[in-house]
C-alpha cells in the first residue's frame, strides 16, 4: 500500500514582484481532511500566498501539486473547479446586488438567483448559519457577509478551504459555531488553510500550522503542543510584552455624554437607534461590545455626525449640545474618528499619504492658507505619522492602496491620536490586523485616554473590548446598555447581554438599561 | 502568449503616454480610411494636418477654434473630477450665448461696461442651465447624465424658436438669425485680420486658475476626495449638496462663457447654428487631457486641429463634413482603449511555467 497522496503540496513557491519578494521558496503540505494554520505578522506574504493557490496570482517559480498532480492554477475559476473554496478577508461580494445574486454568480451558468437561495438555505440549515438569501450586501454588516462568503463556498462541496482571518468578526458564540462547522468539514475530508494571527484560536482548532516571516517559512508546528508565548515569538522574531496594566486616569468630569438617543437608520434595513444613554468621562474608555448588525454603523455615523440627530441636545460635548453638527464642526471641537472600513472610507487607496492626512487633520492641524494646501505642513504631518506609529511604506507620497492592511491602519489611527482628540471615537481599529500592530494600536488609544482624552471604542472583538476598556456596555438592537466597571464585565456576563439577554437592570451611569423587545428583527443575528 | 497584468501602482508614464498613443493611432487608421475612400493617404494627411497650419491665418483659426473646447473642457473636468457627470455643456453653452445675446440686443452699449456685462450674463446663462440637474439631483436623486443630455435638447429648441421667432432680424431675408451685433458688443480681435480674440486670453488665465484650483487648493483636493470615494467624502465631512452644485455649476460657467464668446466673437450674432458640438467634443478634450489644465490645453488643439481638418478634406478631398466626427470617434476610442495600460501591463508568459492544466 502506498502513502495515501497528500490533498495539496507546495514546492519552493516563489512570488517575487518588481520591488520585494513576497514569498521566497515555500514549501508546505495539507493532507485530506486536515486544518492547517498559516500564522505570520502583517506582511509575512500569508496573503500572496493563498493568492497563488486560489489562481488569483500565478507564481513566479515552484511548483503546486493537486492531490499528486503538478497543476498550474491560471484562475479563481479553475482553483474553483479543483475543489479549492476561498473567503477573503477583504470580501469579494457585489454590494449592489442580493445574497442570492452574488450566489448565483460565483456558481457559474445553469444556477438562477432562486436556485441559488434554496441551496444557500439548505446550507445554511446544514451547518446552522443564517441567512436571508434576498436581501442587498450593501445592507448586510461585515459580520453578516462574511457568513455569506462562507456559505457561498461551501455550496461548492469543496476539497480545501482557504479562511483569511475568518474569526475577526463573530461574536464569541458564533467563532464556536464557525469551529464546530470547520471540524466537521474536515471529518468529512475537506482540508482547511486558516490564516489567522489568534493564537488561542490556532490552538484550539488547528492540526498543524506553518509559520511565516518575511515570506519564508521559519517554521512549522503542532499547535497544541505549544503555548501561546512561543507560538508569538515564532511569529514575530522575537518575544512579546503583554499590554501593561496603566494606572486609573483620573477623571475630572465628563467630556460627552448620549442622551436619549434615538435615530431612525437612513438605511431601510438598517438598525434603528433606541433611547441611548452613556456619559464618557475624561480619560476613560467605554467599551461598547455587541454582535455585528445590532446598530453599531448607525452609532458610529450618530457620533461621528455623519448622520444628524433630530434634536441638538441628543448628544453633548463638555456640556453643549453637538448632536445638529455635521462632522466637519465636530472635528473643530475635537471629536476624531475611526471608521470600521478602513479602505474606502477611512483612507482613498489611490491617494497619497500625505492627501489621506490631509483628509481628516485640516480641522485641526494648520494646512490650509488662503484655500491653499501648505505641502510642506501635510508632508510633515504624514512623515510624523508614519515615524511615530511605524508604518511600513515607501514613504509619504505613497499611495494608501499600496499599504498592508495593518500598516494602512496604524496610519489612519496615528492621524486621528495626532490630532489629540477630546473625544475619540472607534469602531473595530484592530480588525484583520497582526498580533504586534493591534498591540501597538491598543497601546496608543490606551496611552490617548491616559492623557485626557475621552475614548469610545465599538468593537465586535470581545477581547479587545475586555483588554482596553474601563467600562462596558453592550449595543443590542440599537439599544446600548448601561456601562458596568470594567472589573465587573466578565465574558460570560457580556456575552449574555450580547445575546439579548438583559433581565438585570443596573443601576450604574447615567442611563437606564431599556429592555430589549422579545420580538424583533435581530434575533437572527445573536443566535448562533 | 500575452496576458493583461494589474500594475502594483497605476502607471504615471502611461497616464500621459496614451492620449499620445491614442492621436498616433486616430491619425493612423484616419489614414487606412482616406485609403480605402480612394483618396491618397499622403495627401490625405496633408490636408487634414498640414494644409490649416500653413499660415498664420491657419494657425489663429486653430488657436480660435481650440478657444471653447478648453474653455469649457476645464470646466467639465472639474466636475468630472468631483464625480458629477455633467454631459450637458452643448446646452449649457447655448444659454451662454442666449443670455448674452440678451444683453446685445436689449441693454444700451456703455463703452467698455458692454462686454463685461455680456461676460457676466454668459456666465450666469450657462449656470443657470446647469443648476437643472444639480437641484433635481440633490432634491429627487435624479441622474445628472441623463438630465443634462436631455436639456442639450430643450437648448437648442429654444434657440431655434428665438431665431425664427422674436429674436429674428427684419431685414435678414428670413434666416434665423439676430441682427449683428454693433461693435461695443464684439470682443477685440488679438491679431489684426484674424478672428482670434479677446476670448483666448480669457481661455488661458481660465486656464492658470484651473491649475491652482485643482493642483494647489484645499478645494481641488476635497472634489478629489468626493469622486475617488463618496463615503471618504462623508467621514470627512465634505458635504455632499456643496459637491454637486459646485462640479455642475462650474461647468456651466466656463461653457456659458464659451457660448458668449462664439456669438460675440467670429460668429457676432446668434443663430441655431451657434454651436458645432462644442460642449460634446469638449468631453472627449477634458479626458484626452487628462482632467488636468495642461493636458486640456494640448487636446483642445488637436481637436481644433480635427474640426479644420475636416472642413479642409470637404475643400480639397470631396469628403463629407461629419469626418471630422469620425477623427472624434476614433480618438475616444483609442484612448479608452489605451488607459488600460495605465492599470494594467502585458507580460509574456512563458510556456515553462505552464503546467498540467
Amino acid at each position: 500500500m502506498k502513502p495515501p497522496v497528500p490533498r495539496l503540496q507546495l514546492q519552493g513557491l516563489t512570488k517575487a514582484y518588481p520591488t520585494l519578494v513576497a514569498n521566497d521558496q515555500i514549501s508546505l503540505t495539507v493532507e485530506a481532511g486536515e486544518i492547517h494554520a498559516i500564522l505570520g505578522e502583517n506582511g509575512a506574504g500569508k496573503s500572496t500566498l493563498m493568492k497563488m493557490i486560489y489562481g488569483v496570482t500565478q507564481p513566479t517559480a515552484g511548483q503546486i501539486f493537486w492531490e499528486g498532480t503538478p497543476v498550474s492554477i491560471g484562475s479563481p475559476a479553475i482553483a474553483r473547479s479543483l475543489g479549492i473554496g476561498m473567503v477573503f478577508q477583504h470580501f469579494s461580494l457585489f454590494e449592489s446586488l442580493t445574497v442570492a445574486e452574488n450566489t448565483s454568480l460565483s456558481l457559474g451558468p445553469g444556477h438562477t438567483p432562486s436556485s441559488a437561495a434554496n441551496a444557500l438555505l439548505q446550507a445554511a440549515a446544514r451547518y446552522g448559519l443564517e441567512v436571508q438569501p434576498e436581501k442587498f450586501i450593501h445592507d448586510l454588516s461585515v459580520g453578516e457577509r462574511q457568513r455569506v462568503e462562507i456559505l457561498r463556498c461551501l455550496l461548492q462541496d469543496p476539497k480545501l478551504l482557504i479562511l483569511d482571518e475568518p474569526t475577526s468578526v463573530l461574536p464569541p458564540q458564533a467563532i464556536e459555531g464557525l469551529f464546530a462547522m470547520l471540524r466537521r468539514l474536515a471529518s468529512e475530508g475537506c482540508s482547511i488553510l486558516y490564516i489567522s494571527h489568534k493564537l488561542q484560536e490556532i490552538q484550539v482548532l488547528c492540526d498543524r500550522a506553518t509559520i511565516l516571516r518575511a515570506g519564508k517559512v521559519v517554521a512549522e508546528c503542532r499547535p497544541q503542543e505549544e503555548t501561546a508565548a512561543s507560538l508569538a515569538a515564532l511569529m514575530i522574531g522575537r518575544d512579546t510584552e503583554p499590554l501593561p496594566k496603566r494606572p486609573p486616569a483620573v477623571s475630572t468630569g465628563t467630556v460627552f455624554a448620549a442622551e436619549g438617543l434615538r435615530l431612525i437608520s437612513p438605511d431601510p434595513y438598517g438598525t434603528h437607534l433606541d433611547n441611548i444613554s452613556f456619559t464618557v468621562p475624561q480619560g476613560k474608555i467605554l467599551g461598547i461590545a455587541g454582535v455585528s448588525g445590532n446598530g453599531q454603523r448607525e452609532l458610529l455615523w450618530a457620533l461621528s455626525g455623519e448622520t444628524r440627530c433630530p434634536r441638538p441636545e441628543m448628544l453633548q460635548l463638555d456640556h453643549e449640545p453637538i448632536g445638529h453638527q455635521g462632522p466637519a464642526a465636530r472635528r473643530q471641537r475635537g471629536v476624531c474618528v475611526i471608521p470600521e472600513d478602513r479602505l474606502g472610507t477611512g483612507a482613498i487607496p489611490a491617494m497619497t499619504l500625505e492627501e489621506n492626512g490631509l483628509l481628516t487633520a485640516v480641522y485641526t492641524q494648520p494646512m490650509v492658507r488662503h484655500g491653499l494646501v501648505d505641502q510642506k505642513a501635510t508632508t510633515a504631518f504624514a512623515q510624523e505619522c508614519i515615524a511615530q506609529f511605524d508604518v511600513r511604506c515607501s514613504g509619504a507620497q505613497a499611495l494608501a492602496g499600496s499599504l498592508s492592511g495593518g500598516n494602512l491602519q496604524k496610519f489612519i489611527v496615528g492621524r486621528e491620536l495626532l490630532q489629540t482628540p477630546q473625544l475619540l471615537v472607534c469602531s473595530q481599529p484592530t480588525w484583520g490586523v497582526d498580533v504586534g500592530a493591534a498591540a501597538l494600536l491598543r497601546r496608543a488609544i490606551q496611552s490617548l485616554a491616559q492623557q485626557g482624552s475621552a475614548v469610545i471604542l465599538i468593537s465586535e472583538d470581545l477581547d479587545e473590548i475586555l483588554e482596553l476598556s474601563d467600562e462596558v456596555a453592550v449595543l443590542f438592537e440599537g439599544k446600548v446598555s448601561a456601562p458596568m466597571p470594567a472589573s465587573e464585565a466578565s465574558p460570560e456576563r457580556v456575552g449574555l447581554l450580547m445575546a439579548g439577554v438583559w433581565q438585570e437592570q443596573p443601576n450604574a451611569g447615567a442611563g437606564t438599561a431599556p429592555l430589549p423587545h422579545s420580538t424583533g428583527k435581530s434575533a437572527q443575528a445573536a443566535s448562533p | 502568449m500575452i496576458r493583461l497584468e494589474r500594475r502594483p501602482q497605476p502607471s504615471t508614464r502611461w497616464r500621459w503616454l496614451a492620449p499620445v498613443v491614442a492621436v498616433g493611432l486616430t491619425i493612423l487608421t484616419g489614414l487606412i480610411i482616406f485609403a480605402l475612400l480612394g483618396k491618397d493617404p499622403i495627401l490625405g494627411f496633408q490636408v487634414f494636418f498640414v494644409y490649416p497650419l500653413r499660415s498664420l491665418y491657419g494657425v489663429s483659426e486653430l488657436l480660435l477654434k481650440a478657444t471653447p473646447l478648453a474653455l469649457i473642457g476645464m470646466g467639465l473636468a472639474v466636475g468630472f473630477r468631483a464625480g458629477i457627470w455633467n454631459i450637458g455643456a452643448e446646452g449649457q453653452f447655448l444659454f451662454g450665448a442666449v443670455f448674452a445675446t440678451g444683453v446685445a440686443l436689449y441693454l444700451p452699449s456703455i463703452t467698455g461696461l458692454s462686454l463685461v456685462a455680456m461676460v457676466f450674463a454668459g456666465i450666469l446663462g450657462g449656470m443657470a442651465w446647469a443648476l437643472i440637474p444639480a437641484w433635481l439631483r440633490t432634491r429627487f436623486h435624479t441622474n445628472e447624465i441623463l438630465v443634462s443630455l436631455m436639456l442639450v435638447y430643450v437648448a437648442q429648441l429654444f434657440v431655434s424658436w428665438l431665431v425664427f421667432g422674436p429674436w429674428r432680424d427684419p431685414r435678414g431675408f428670413n434666416f434665423p438669425q439676430t441682427e449683428m451685433f454693433d461693435a461695443a458688443w464684439l470682443l477685440p480681435t488679438l491679431l489684426s485680420g484674424s478672428r482670434l480674440n479677446l476670448a483666448f486670453v480669457l481661455t488661458l488665465i481660465v486656464l492658470v486658475i484651473g491649475h491652482i484650483l485643482l493642483a494647489k487648493s484645499y478645494y481641488g483636493f476635497s472634489i478629489r476626495v468626493a469622486g475617488e470615494s463618496p463615503s471618504a467624502a462623508r467621514y470627512a465631512g465634505l458635504s455632499e449638496r456643496r459637491n454637486i452644485y459646485a462640479g455642475l455649476l462650474i461647468g456651466g460657467a466656463c461653457a456659458g462663457l464659451a457660448g458668449m464668446a462664439e456669438v460675440a466673437g467670429p460668429m457676432g450674432q446668434l443663430t441655431d447654428k451657434a454651436s458645432v458640438g462644442y460642449g460634446f467634443a469638449a468631453i472627449i478634450v477634458a479626458f484626452v487631457g487628462r482632467l488636468q489644465p495642461l493636458g486640456i490645453g494640448l487636446a483642445a488643439l488637436v481637436m481644433a486641429l480635427f474640426f479644420l481638418g475636416g472642413e479642409q478634406a470637404q475643400q480639397y478631398l470631396n469628403l463629407p463634413g461629419s469626418i471630422s466626427r469620425v477623427f472624434q470617434g476614433l480618438l475616444l476610442f483609442y484612448l479608452l482603449a489605451a488607459d488600460v495600460l495605465v492599470q494594467f501591463r502585458l507580460v509574456r508568459t512563458s510556456p515553462q511555467t505552464k503546467g498540467a492544466l
